[in-house]
């Protein structure tokens, strides 16, 4: 199952044509410990690059955008008890929401997780 | 001219910079300095300073020295507290107000005995410097002490902690940093340092705030670091600390439009002041405090888990009635809290307001503060 990374931090786990996003290990670490997540409903339209969730750390709120374009299928109901399985696993337990596909061509402007890895490093 | 001439206005850095990267701080923009935002996590440090220890550095802060004949007369011109009254080793907390009775700035006042030392937020001190300079006469100095750094040390092991570092009274007879109460300021010799200490600080914990020339303040921290209870606190949990002790925060609970009595702070107006009626707004003020004000800080319980900021709209049904000006999770509160303005008749505790954050309406009820009991050591042997 092929795994894509955007720059705002998501990822992208695809699964024929349904996803499941999150954010990085990085990104949680930037954000520290997590209080609240938002996590859109089911049926949700989504545009890639447009806001999906908020991720509300003890400091600040933060927006999570969609990687590609397609309609939520399912939200992270575990979030709403434990917005902290962000913190403690960002890229399993802790995903944010799963969608439909509607152009899987758009994978193809993402990173994989080595070139996410270099482009953290840069940063 | 040469173009490598130009100077650009650079985010200063202050002498525990490199102390604090080499802590693992993440360094942020703040008043103009880079400081540390947290180190190992908000959430554990805002713990860690309510069980045990907590260092903060707030270097950023002003510390500024007022001498002259009759300068605590002078100083009232500006401020609403008995300064006169102030007897040395003294502080009090106190209002710059603008000739409206907005507030410019919130201080600390110590009165050193042959002078007058102020503790001033760093975002506005170049401010309040011209304030003061334009307002006092020029028989009265203004010394900024940038030479100097501010540390504070917070929790209920600080006094334990601070007693080891083994501070001596600059003259016999003066107390030790333990016998200090809330409030009360002494100086000290450390190793052949001078160190000011206060038992004070702005966590609602019992605590002191440190001032001590720059160039010691790495050695001092080391050494406070070096014993187990103390860690070093970033800004945010300073201010999560202090949005649970119901404390107002300058350009954000209080800004040069509110007035003290609106802000809640009519403990600031001395009584002697009141009856003198000749501070800056006196009017106003003392209108608002026999009257109420038509709006007043409060602080909120907020329902659910989803934290209220500042920015977010107060409403009472259709009626958007106010603005929360801090808010955040609370830490040792575990839910999210908040501070903001209502209209008077909204002020009373139990009252159900509502906030909105992108579009939704959360529940929140009018609080007394604080939110977490305050722990002042006011009295010793009690």
């Amino acid at each position: 199952m092929p795994r894509y990374y955007t720059e705002e931090h998501e990822w992208i786990d695809v699964d024929g044509d349904v996803a499941t996003v999150g954010i990085t290990d990085f990104a949680q670490g930037q954000l520290g410990d997590i209080v609240f997540v938002e996590v859109p409903d089911t049926g949700a339209e989504l545009t890639a690059g447009g806001d999906a969730a908020v991720v509300e750390s003890v400091k600040a709120a933060s927006d999570v955008f969609a990687p590609v374009d397609g309609t939520v299928t399912e939200g992270n109901g575990q979030l709403e008890d434990d917005p902290a399985l962000v913190n403690s696993d960002p890229e399993g337990g802790g995903w944010f929401f799963r969608m439909t596909l509607s152009d899987k061509g758009q994978l193809d402007g993402l990173m994989d997780a080595k070139g996410y890895k270099a482009f953290c490093d840069a940063l | 001219m040469r173009e490598d001439e130009e100077i650009p206005i650079e985010t200063a850095t202050l002498p525990l910079d490199a102390w604090h990267r080499a802590k693992g701080g993440r360094m942020v923009e703040f008043a103009g300095y880079w400081m540390p935002i947290q180190y190992e996590g908000i959430m554990a440090e805002h713990l860690w300073t309510r069980e045990s220890a907590g260092l903060f550095d707030v270097s950023h802060m002003g510390q500024l020295v007022l001498t002259g004949d009759n300068v605590a007369e002078a100083l009232e011109t500006l401020v609403p507290g008995d300064i006169s009254a102030l007897k040395p080793g003294r502080m009090r907390y106190s209002l710059l107000l603008d000739e409206d009775g907005g507030i410019l700035d919130d201080l600390m006042v110590t009165n050193s005995g042959h002078s007058f030392y102020l503790v001033v937020n760093g975002a506005v001190k170049w401010d309040d410097i011209a304030h003061l300079r334009d307002n006092l006469s020029d028989e009265i100095t203004l010394n900024h002490m940038d030479d100097h750094g501010l540390l504070a040390l917070q929790g209920p092991k600080a006094v334990d902690v601070l007693t080891r570092m083994g501070l001596t009274p600059l003259q016999p007879g003066w107390p030790a940093v333990s016998e200090l109460v809330f409030m009360q300021a002494s100086p000290y010799d450390w190793n052949g340092v001078p160190v000011s200490v206060s038992r004070s600080g702005y966590t609602g914990e019992d605590g002191f705030e440190i001032s001590l020339p720059g160039e010691a303040l790495t050695a001092f921290a080391d050494a406070l670091c070096a014993m187990e209870e103390v860690k070093p606190i970033g800004l945010g949990a300073r201010d999560s600390l202090r949005l649970e002790a119901g404390l107002p925060l300058y350009g954000h609970d209080m800004t040069p439009e509110i007035d003290p009595a609106e802000a809640d702070l009519g403990f600031a107006i001395s009584k002697r002041r009141r009856a003198e009626e000749n501070f800056p707004g006196a009017a106003r003020i003392l209108g608002h405090l026999e009257d109420g004000p038509p709006r007043k800080r409060v602080g909120l319980t907020v329902d659910g888990k989803l934290p209220v900021r500042e920015g977010a709209k107060l409403f009472d049904g259709e009626d958007e009635i106010g603005v929360v000006t801090s808010g955040g999770f609370a830490p040792s509160v575990g839910a999210p809290i908040a501070m903001g303005y209502v209209p008077r008749d909204h002020a009373v505790p139990g009252t159900a307001v509502a906030a909105e954050v992108r579009g939704k309406l959360v529940h929140c009820t009018v609080t007394a503060m604080p939110f977490i009991p305050h722990r002042y050591v006011r009295k010793q042997g009690a």
